[in-house]
């Protein structure tokens, strides 16, 4: 299936900074698509850029098969829910809504039933007459949401639409967005920078930063089989340790002073990295060792786990998140580290 | 009551008492010399109430109204005075919104420059701003010298002294204080809407007309009322550019005023100015009360 998106060589400089960096991209028809990074790392940018708020400094965006490089936002079949929504505040919530059935002519009855019928579908209704101005952060957000898929986009673009909404409302509304991508089937591309977030919603995620596609996978592909330590550490933060390859699919790691198995093999010196809740700990040296050991110093308790920090007899520190560990260790003791054999992923990069 | 209860009314009775001294208790004496004779001693008049043998005496004298109602001179003059005031508005609007749109999307490290750029020429007197004019336009002025050295006339053009000489003059003079409150609102704006618009399907004309302009119509009306209102009774310009060539109400004013010595025709005069101006005034604010409660 031709991809219905594709960014070739996308290069984006605002003066002596790289917003985009050569970035080529493919995004299929129906996929609820992360775009993941920290501020600065160009994934706004690569979001105008789809969008037509942005002229690139080199290459090129396809549509369905179309170039739109060099098209304006007007005349792109894509839709964007700003990151401040964007409500036009002299308008109703009905008008804004309809903003862009006026803009196109349509017929009033017409566009009057597709505002009701988006206004249902994002659970809207007897709010139509009010202004923005009267509405709660929430419900905005949903009038922005409203306001782009009456349009039926091919593509809805979404720059950080949960960030200005409070935690609880955010895991329910992630829940609305997947339903409504589900539902309409229409490709979403998301910006965020809350690595939750692009995991729990997202077909397929690409990592930006500095302007550059670090990885591009999926959520569980991502999380599980990091490429490189950017991404092992960006998601999840994983602990990266030095390795050296002793044999297919081995590693030694001198820091911890340890021999342990590896995703896969290493050609040459490079990292492992081991999510902290993969790692066990105990008091008693446990079987298949050795094992390394460490101090604890300190605890952090999180609800449904806790988060240790041991400094290893070799100088590294190490982060675990484990709960009900036996004996419960407190900050002073010693404790030996675990992990199951499939747990470090090999990293060359 | 308490102290700071008292503090706080007091410095709420500072502005009316401030409107009572120097707006209504000179309009209240405006009033009675539009209601009194003409005279002859100093001040020229005989006011309307008198004190007679321990009686108070009413001597109402509305010949002033009369003749403000019959003579097509005054009526003329307040016509004249309004149209060149609606026309300097709509030439400031005209100018003065594109300005005042370039000013507020301009880098922002720019914007205090055009701003002071705008306020420059105030450092300057009036007078010497519209005397300045007079070298520009005359017939063997720098306009007239620039046309004729590049040849787009053969005769020098007769500008000044003409309705349009006044009206260039009116709309130089006036043209920052559209821009400024123009300005000040559309640099509020926030400019996402447009992107937002844009992104709905809307051509950028469009997205003017539909959110720019209806966005900056508090800013709008408010610059326009502040050419409209002080231009309706401008004196000078039309003095010194126009020399009387066309009665406006104010030259009408100065007329009854110093040459004729008729206070309360001069009076009366700046009495229906200040009513002309202020009716629509109340009704555009009372309408903006309504259009603010959103």
């Amino acid at each position: 299936m031709a991809p219905l998106i594709r960014l070739e060589g996308l290069t984006k400089r605002f003066g002596e900074t790289v917003a985009a960096d050569d970035v080529t991209l493919d995004i299929l028809e129906g996929e609820l698509f992360g775009l993941l990074g920290a501020s600065g790392s160009g994934k706004t940018t690569l979001l105008r850029l789809l969008g037509g708020f942005e002229t690139p400094t080199a290459g090129r965006v396809l549509i369905d098969g179309v170039d739109v490089t060099a098209l304006p936002p007007y005349e792109r079949p894509t839709n964007m829910v700003f990151q401040s929504y964007a409500l036009f505040p002299h308008m109703t919530v009905a008008a804004n809504i309809a903003f862009g059935l006026k803009q196109a002519r349509m017929p009033k009855p017409e566009a009057d039933a597709r505002v009701e019928e988006v206004m249902e579908l994002v659970k809207l209704a007897e709010l139509g007459k009010r202004k923005p101005s009267e509405l709660s952060g929430g419900q905005r957000q949903r009038v922005a949401l409203a306001r782009a898929l009456v349009l039926r986009p091919k593509v809805l673009l979404l720059d950080e639409p949960l960030s200005a909404l409070d935690k609880k409302l955010r895991e329910h509304t992630q829940f609305e967005l997947m339903r409504l991508q589900r539902e309409l089937g229409i490709t979403f591309v998301i910006v965020t920078h809350d690595q939750d977030e692009a995991m729990a919603m997202c077909s397929r995620i690409a990592v930006m930063d500095m302007g550059k596609v670090i990885e591009t996978g999926t959520p569980r592909a991502i999380y599980e089989r990091p490429q490189c330590r950017f991404v092992a550490d960006f998601i999840g933060g994983a602990n990266i340790i030095d390795a050296e390859p002793v044999g297919p699919s081995r590693v030694r790691l001198p820091a911890l002073g340890v021999e342990c198995a590896v995703t896969d093999s290493l050609p040459a010196k490079g990292w492992v990295a081991l999510r902290p809740e993969r790692i066990s700990l105990s008091h008693e040296a446990p079987a298949g060792g050795p094992w390394p050991a460490g101090q604890v110093e300190a605890v952090a308790f999180h609800g449904d786990f806790q988060l240790y920090r041991v400094r290893m007899d070799g100088g590294v520190e190490l982060r675990v998140a484990a709960s009900n560990v036996p004996g419960d260790p407190k900050p002073g003791e010693r404790a030996f580290l675990s992990w199951p054999a499939d747990a470090p992923v090999a990293l060359s990069r | 009551m308490s102290a700071a209860t008292a503090r706080r009314r007091g410095v709420l009775a500072l502005p009316w008492i401030w409107l009572g001294l120097f707006v209504a208790a000179p309009f209240v004496i405006v009033l009675a010399i539009s209601l009194s004779s003409a005279g002859y001693g100093s001040p020229p008049i005989d006011f309307f109430i008198g004190w007679q043998n321990g009686h108070p005496t009413f001597n109402i004298n509305l010949d002033s109204f009369e003749l403000l109602a019959s003579d097509q001179l005054y009526i003329r003059g307040f016509l004249n005075s309004i149209a060149i005031a609606g026309l300097t508005t709509l030439l400031c609007l005209l100018v003065g919104y594109p300005m005042a749109y370039v000013m507020a999307r301009a880098p922002a490290r720019l914007q205090p420059l055009l701003v002071m750029l705008v306020i420059l020429p105030f450092w300057t007197s009036s007078l010497i701003r519209v005397y300045a004019w007079i070298g520009i336009l005359k017939e063997n002025g720098l306009l007239n010298g620039l046309l004729l050295h590049l040849g787009l006339i053969s005769q020098p053009l007769v500008i000044l002294n003409t309705p349009i000489a006044v009206q260039i003059g009116m709309v130089y003079a006036y043209l920052p204080f559209l821009v400024l409150p123009l300005y000040a609102t559309l640099q509020k704006l926030d400019w996402t809407l447009l992107e937002a618009a844009a992104d709905l399907g809307a051509k950028p004309w469009s997205a003017f007309f539909r959110v720019t302009l209806p966005l900056s119509w508090p800013g709008t009306l408010a610059g326009a009322l502040l050419v409209f209102v002080p231009a309706s009774g401008e004196y000078l310009i039309p003095e010194l550019l126009g020399s009387s060539t066309l009665p406006m109400i104010s030259t009408v004013l100065w007329t009854e005023f110093f040459g004729n010595r008729d206070w309360p025709m001069a009076s009366l005069i700046a009495v229906m100015l200040l009513l002309v101006l202020a009716i629509p005034l109340l009704f555009l604010r009372g309408g903006q009360a309504t259009a603010g409660r959103v």
